[in-house]
């Protein structure tokens, strides 16, 4: 393989790999937050428990979010040193403003929320996943305006052979990124909702810390469905921004191939690359695809031959990511509003629970759905446009990308298996359990 | 004069990278040696476990703004040490795993792995670094384009190395000193032992480096066509001195706050020895890479200056504080007294 296509795999198994911890420390660090808040606020140490207990989840899958983001930020330089030069002025800032307001702050404050128990008053401690909360919120915003500036380049001018900043506000602002940052950490909540949701379900199924779990269950079922319908409604204005940003993309994921008005949408489709058309084709609903692109069923949308064959992403996977995608999140709207109907006789529902633990890794796969969909949909681009992925390389050996790729693969690997090892485990064991009276008298009496 | 505020930016974010992250991957070196059982070794872990996370982003924020102040730099720079840096990296995904992933089960292969990895992934980017910056004072061999002419082993030639092995010295002092202050008895008593051999060592290595340097660089013609920045070597070496006094009068804190003066100043001795340059070329010094031929554009560098005027002290206030909250010593109590797990 060449140095772009072995790049390319690495930056994909890296990434992929990234954002398998990255969602649930989006989410699950809110709804710690939340059920430490209700601890400090009324006393009750369920939630105290139920705290430390996904606290302690939170921080294994936190430790691996961290080690695989820094060598994103050092691929750039490593492996696309060409893009680097060449968008360094807009995109470097981005991703330095992020170490610097968010990457600080939730690195500092989760350690003092892990060794800071004994050592906070309760309101400074609770302060403190907020903040780690924020923090990660606020990470996801700068580096996903920076990866929206990729998909749709907006303020900067081509200048001494380089894209050169002309107007910050345009990149943080523009409606791409908030669109993309709004949908992603939608798509982080849901992820943490329902593995919350399905840990209490495996527990409430063994009729273990009942209380603690049912508690627990309640405030991530409630976080799951909001989410849930929320994307549905939302996830239709990332489509729809793509008919004037990428239609390409837009094509490909559609799999539609002749430019034409009042474009219908099959609900069975199959694409056929090598013919330019679909093999498969049925169950149209008339002038759909248009009013949804454009609010308009006469609307014309671009089809795939309108662009030059090298200018096509690949039309399978973006095709298959995309109605994958969309049907979990129709799954997951189904599922949360089921549980919730009969959200006070859960404990009589357990087909309903083991549905919801075995939903735990849906939303994992809805998540790296969407992002082969918005990556893969991008090629051949690497800047939508602007400049093309096999121009972007850096000038360096195939064998050094080589070894490096295969240093990934088998160090996350390794990694990845002690991680889901260790979340199993602690995830099982449940929390930790209250010290029997005897015990907490004896304790007493020692101090 | 962006350029130059920006350069000065770079060399201190290195510099507090360095000072910081230093004590840890010290400490992380020493550990096998200076930990004799399972509670020696959960101390000296947790006497760097609140402060390692947050100290490794000084070098994350150190590449970003390589990336955003000198792309042309941060292209050229990472790619051309492309295996170091990758080797960098995987030890500090290492090292990072290890903190969360030792504690977590109670077999004694388990924890042996961690602590292997603890090991390696503190000593490799000690020696690393070290070796990666004294190529950069010395000067690689990279053509017009930015591409590389060599390998590894050109990385790891006697000042490479020399490098390499002043760094992991003067880690290995600071982090002995971070344990000296943070721990008692007799892991306490092993720890200022350790400062005392060492830091024989490192002086004799350190004067080496120096002498090298003035051979194999021209860090010392660029300093001495602007004198007063020689006081940037005289902190280094007074630093130096200091420790060993400050450690033989038992004032441990003081010590250790001399032994950050000597990285700070070896650090910054370097890098206003490079100015202008940011990776000069040994082939042909118009080649090099420079604050003045890779920089931004002055809107890109001017809202970055912003920012960080904002946030470098915001973070260094909070981080000051935590380094406060957590200023007691670490002992058998304290770990007992540990509440999350
Ligand atoms: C800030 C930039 C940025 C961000 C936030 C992401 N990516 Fe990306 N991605 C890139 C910047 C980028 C890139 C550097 O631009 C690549 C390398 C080659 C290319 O064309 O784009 C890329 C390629 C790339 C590819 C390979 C596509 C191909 O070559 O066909 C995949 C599968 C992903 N990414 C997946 C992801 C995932 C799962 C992400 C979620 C965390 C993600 N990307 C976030
Ligand atoms: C190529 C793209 C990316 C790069 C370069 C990158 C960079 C990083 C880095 C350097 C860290 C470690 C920070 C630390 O040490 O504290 C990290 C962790 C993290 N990243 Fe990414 N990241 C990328 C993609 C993403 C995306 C798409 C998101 C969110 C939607 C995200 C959100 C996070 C979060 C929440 C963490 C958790 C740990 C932490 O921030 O400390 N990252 N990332
Ligand atoms: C009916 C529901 C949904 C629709 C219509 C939808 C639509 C889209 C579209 C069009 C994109 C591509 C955006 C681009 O390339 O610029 C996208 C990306 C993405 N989707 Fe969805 N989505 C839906 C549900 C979900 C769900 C349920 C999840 C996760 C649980 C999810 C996670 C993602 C992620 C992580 C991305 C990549 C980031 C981004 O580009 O915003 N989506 N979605």
């Amino acid at each position: 393989m060449d140095v772009v296509s072995l790049s390319r795999l690495q930056f994909a198994v890296a990434t992929y790999f990234h954002f398998l911890f990255v969602p649930l420390t989006l989410g699950l660090s809110i709804l710690v937050a939340i059920m430490e808040t209700i601890y400090v606020r009324n006393g009750d140490e369920d939630y105290k428990r139920a705290a430390k207990f996904w606290g302690k989840l939170f921080v294994i899958n936190f430790a691996i979010g961290i080690v695989t983001g820094i060598t994103l930020e050092f691929q750039f330089g490593t492996n696309w040193s060409r893009y680097s030069a060449f968008v360094g002025d807009v995109f470097g800032s981005l991703l330095a403003i992020e170490a610097t307001v968010a990457f600080f702050l939730e690195s500092t404050f989760i350690a003092v929320w892990v060794f800071g128990w004994k050592k906070l008053s309760p309101k400074a401690h609770v302060s403190c996943i907020w903040l780690v909360a924020l923090a990660s919120n606020m990470s996801a915003f700068w580096i996903l305006t920076a990866n929206a500036w990729m998909q749709h380049p907006v303020g900067y001018t081509i200048r001494n052979g380089r894209a050169e900043l002309t107007d910050f506000m345009a990149v943080v602002t523009q409606k791409f990124a908030i669109l993309e940052f709004i949908h992603t950490i939608g798509g982080a909540y849901i992820l943490a909702g329902f593995f919350v949701v399905g840990i209490s379900a495996w527990h409430l199924l063994r009729k273990n810390e009942v209380q603690l779990f049912q508690k627990s269950f309640r405030v991530a079922l409630a976080f799951a469905l909001v989410f849930s319908i929320f994307e549905i409604l939302q996830g239709h204005m990332n489509a729809e921004i793509l008919g004037t940003t990428q239609p390409a993309k837009l094509a490909a994921m559609e799999s539609h191939w002749e430019t034409g008005r009042g474009v219908a949408l099959n609900l069975i489709q199959w694409p056929d690359a090598a013919n330019e058309r679909n093999s498969i084709q049925a169950m149209p609903i008339p002038r759909l695809l248009s009013l949804l692109g454009f609010y308009d069923p006469n609307a014309e949308i671009r089809g795939l031959r309108e662009f030059p064959p090298d200018e096509r992403p690949p039309v399978l996977p973006s095709f298959l990511s995309f109605r994958a995608m969309v049907g979990l999140g129709f799954f997951f709207v189904a599922v949360t509003a089921w549980a919730w109907f009969r959200r006070e006789r859960i404990m009589n529902s357990p087909v309903l629970l083991k549905i919801l633990v075995w939903s735990i890794p849906l939303p994992y796969i809805a998540c790296q759905l969407g992002w082969t969909l918005a990556e893969v949909g991008r090629q051949p681009w690497i800047v939508y446009g602007v400049m093309k992925t096999t121009d972007a390389v850096s000038p360096i050996a195939a064998t050094q990308v080589g070894l490096s790729l295969i240093a990934f693969i088998l160090v996350y690997g390794l990694l990845g298996a002690a991680d889901f090892y260790l979340l199993f485990k602690y995830a099982r064991k449940g929390p930790v359990p209250i010290l029997a009276p005897a015990a907490a008298g004896r304790e007493v009496i020692h101090a | 004069m962006l350029e130059t505020t920006w350069f000065v930016l770079w060399g201190v974010l290195w510099a507090v990278y360095f000072m910081l992250d230093g004590f840890d991957l010290g400490l992380g070196i020493l550990k096998p040696f200076l930990a004799r059982n399972e509670e020696e070794h959960r101390i000296v872990m947790n006497t760097m476990g609140p402060f390692w996370d947050g100290n490794e982003v000084w070098l994350l924020t150190a590449g970003g703004a390589t990336f955003a102040a000198f792309p042309g730099t941060y292209a050229v720079m990472f790619s051309a040490l492309y295996t170091p840096l990758m080797l960098l990296l995987f030890a500090l995904i290492l090292r990072g795993i290890s903190y969360e992933f030792r504690e977590k089960e109670d077999v004694g292969w388990w924890r042996k792995t961690w602590d292997t990895s603890h090991f390696v992934g503190s000593l490799l980017p000690a020696l690393l670094l070290g070796v990666a910056f004294a190529n950069i004072f010395a000067g690689i061999p990279i053509d017009r384009e930015g591409i590389f002419h060599g390998n590894l082993l050109t990385l790891l030639n006697p000042y490479g190395l020399a490098g390499g092995v002043f760094f992991v010295l003067l880690f290995s002092v600071h982090g002995a000193l971070w344990l000296a202050n943070k721990a008692e008895g007799a892991l306490r008593e092993r720890a200022q032992h350790t400062i005392r051999v060492l830091w024989i060592a490192l002086t004799i290595v350190a004067v080496a480096f120096l002498a090298f340097t003035w051979f194999a660089t021209s860090l010392w013609q660029n300093l001495l066509a602007r004198p007063f920045l020689l006081l940037l070597p005289a902190v280094a070496v007074a630093g130096l001195l200091g420790t060993r006094l400050f450690v033989a009068r038992r004032e441990l804190w003081k010590a250790w706050f001399a032994s950050c003066a000597t990285i700070v100043g070896s650090t910054l001795f370097g890098v206003a020895g490079l100015y202008p340059a940011l990776l000069p070329s040994s082939l042909d010094p118009s080649y090099s890479r420079t604050a003045f031929n890779t920089q931004s554009s002055p809107l890109t560098l001017s809202i970055m200056l912003g920012v960080a005027l904002v946030m470098v002290p915001v973070v260094i206030a909070y981080q000051s504080w935590v380094y406060y909250r957590f200023k007691d010593p670490v002992t058998v109590k304290s770990l007992a007294l540990e509440d999350l797990y």
